[in-house]
């Protein structure tokens, strides 16, 4: 199915409030979890536009991790709560598309929570492992695979006119 | 001086595009005399062998409208842009992949296997397909290759202007020949209207809330619209603020919502994705159980956000579809 050396490629959104201090917090208490998350600190997990989930996928991520302060203590009061709504709605158009909801994971942990990022990222790269990859790269590149020769038919059809000399052209 | 040639061609599409160009009314006139029209086979007797005998680059424009799904569409987009000085993606769905996109959320098998079978109006005993190879009478006949995907024309070619619209407006479609003819030609890749949101010019502005505060979605047909109030006030899902200006607010001044057909501003890669983000940032509920009861009243997020977008976006397509790489069939 996949190649064997493939890993789960996890993109991580964490605020800087509350997630990405206690992913400091692991750090320095020296936890030691899956090497699989990239981490891209934001300002608000509410700053987590669609799109940046989305390219991701596209740019070949296996699954998407947001990480958010607790409901109620959103440093900006309702950032998390924008996320939540965004999280569910974006769940459901993933269905429709053919990714399994599961890649897309929402999570509020606090500053002080640094051993809840340890669970949550080793947690989930286990369930992207089971899932296997998501590849869209290389299912773009298969797609795309069924138009390559057109261009050089279109060139022959033409030196084949050019052959047959036709009458002058329309003006 | 000798007038530019442009070509008109068409693809994957309905024919409005063609409707808008008859559309400009006794104005094409002033087209006319400005440029001769040269390929035009929707109204017009040109062959394919007569594009074929034109040098490369004999054409000053294309206007091309329509997405491209067979074979032949690809060979003519390929065949154009080759003999054209600017290629213009002409409409929604040539500029993003339109209604006939919204395709790419089903295999080439089921809709082939709808379409010649299972339709109610089909009587087809003998489940009879179209073949890409097929003789009758000892006269060879041959079909393009229907592709298992549908493309927007700069998935396939090179483009120079795109001219959005479902169809493009005349007043959009005047200003955009104008601006190709100026002899200032806008930047490569320019879309040719105005690049800001729809609410802007919309007659219902006013009525705008600065904070919108949804409870419940709802879809046209459930209800008695205010003809006068922001359609987002209430609680229908309209397009216009992740939507390019252009149209003048077409739809909402005769009572209906945008659905997005001009797409996105420069500044946005995906609109669905920004049209959902937008929405669910003013839903009023606050837990899980409440939001999903509010979100249920949008049945067909991907038929709605990415209308005329989909194979445009992000994921352009379903992407668990069942379709085997290197299968021909047509």
């Amino acid at each position: 199915m996949h190649d064997a050396d493939w890993q789960p490629r996890i993109v991580a959104f964490f605020c800087n409030w509350c997630t990405y201090t206690a992913a400091d917090l692991a750090g320095v208490s020296r936890m030691k979890y899956a090497p699989n998350v990239r981490i891209i600190r934001l300002m608000c997990s509410g700053r987590a536009d669609p799109q940046f989930i989305l390219a991701a996928f596209s740019g070949g991520a296996d699954g998407v991790l947001i990480g958010g302060c607790h409901v109620g203590d959103c440093h900006y009061a309702e950032g998390n709560l924008k996320t939540l709504r965004r999280f569910q709605l974006l769940k459901r158009v993933l269905r429709d598309l053919g990714i399994d909801e599961r890649r897309l994971r929402l999570e509020w942990i606090s500053a002080a929570e640094g051993d809840k990022v340890r669970t949550v990222v080793n947690e989930m790269t286990e369930e992207v492992r089971s899932l296997g990859p998501l590849g869209l790269p290389r299912r773009f590149a298969e797609w795309d695979g069924e138009m390559t020769h057109l261009e050089g038919l279109a060139q022959t059809a033409e030196s084949q006119v050019e052959e047959a000399k036709p009458e002058a052209a329309h003006a | 001086m000798p007038k530019p040639k442009i070509g008109i061609y068409w693809c994957a599409s309905c024919g409005g595009c063609e409707e808008a160009v008859v559309d400009l009314a006794e104005d094409i006139l002033g087209v006319v005399e400005a440029v001769d029209i040269v390929f035009w086979p929707v109204a017009m007797d040109f062959k394919k062998s007569d594009v074929l005998a034109m040098p490369d680059g004999a054409l000053a424009a294309t206007l091309l409208n329509g997405a491209i799904r067979t074979s032949e569409q690809e060979e003519m987009a390929h065949l154009l842009r080759r003999k054209s000085q600017y290629l213009v993606a002409y409409g929604a769905c040539a500029c993003s992949g339109g209604i006939p996109g919204l395709a790419n959320q089903f295999s080439r098998e089921q809709i082939l296997r709808y379409v010649y079978e299972e339709a109610p109006t089909v009587a087809n005993g003998s489940k009879t397909r179209p073949q890409l190879q097929s003789g009758s009478d000892g006269d060879a006949l041959a079909l393009p290759e229907f592709r298992r995907v549908v493309r927007a024309l700069d998935q396939v070619v090179d483009v120079d202007y795109y001219i959005p619209g479902c169809p493009p407006t005349p007043k959009i479609t005047q200003a955009a020949i104008a601006a190709l003819l100026s002899g200032k030609p806008p930047p490569k890749g320019s879309v040719l209207a105005p690049d800001f949101a729809l609410c802007a010019e919309c007659p219902r502005r006013d009525t705008k809330p600065a904070d919108l505060s949804f409870t419940h979605f709802t879809r046209p047909h459930q209800v008695l619209l205010d003809p006068a109030k922001c359609l987002l006030a209430q609680g229908v899902v309209c397009m216009g603020p992740a939507t390019r200006a252009g149209c003048e607010a077409l739809c909402p001044a005769g009572n209906m919502p945008c659905t997005g057909c001009f797409g996105p501003t420069l500044r946005v890669r995906d609109q669905g994705a920004k049209m959902l983000s937008s929405l669910c940032a003013n839903i009023a509920a606050k837990d899980e159980a409440a939001i999903n009861r509010v979100l249920d009243g949008i049945p067909d997020p991907v038929g709605t956000f990415y209308r005329y977008s989909l194979p445009h976006s992000l994921l352009r397509r379903k992407v668990d579809l069942p379709d085997p790489v290197g299968a021909t069939a047509p």
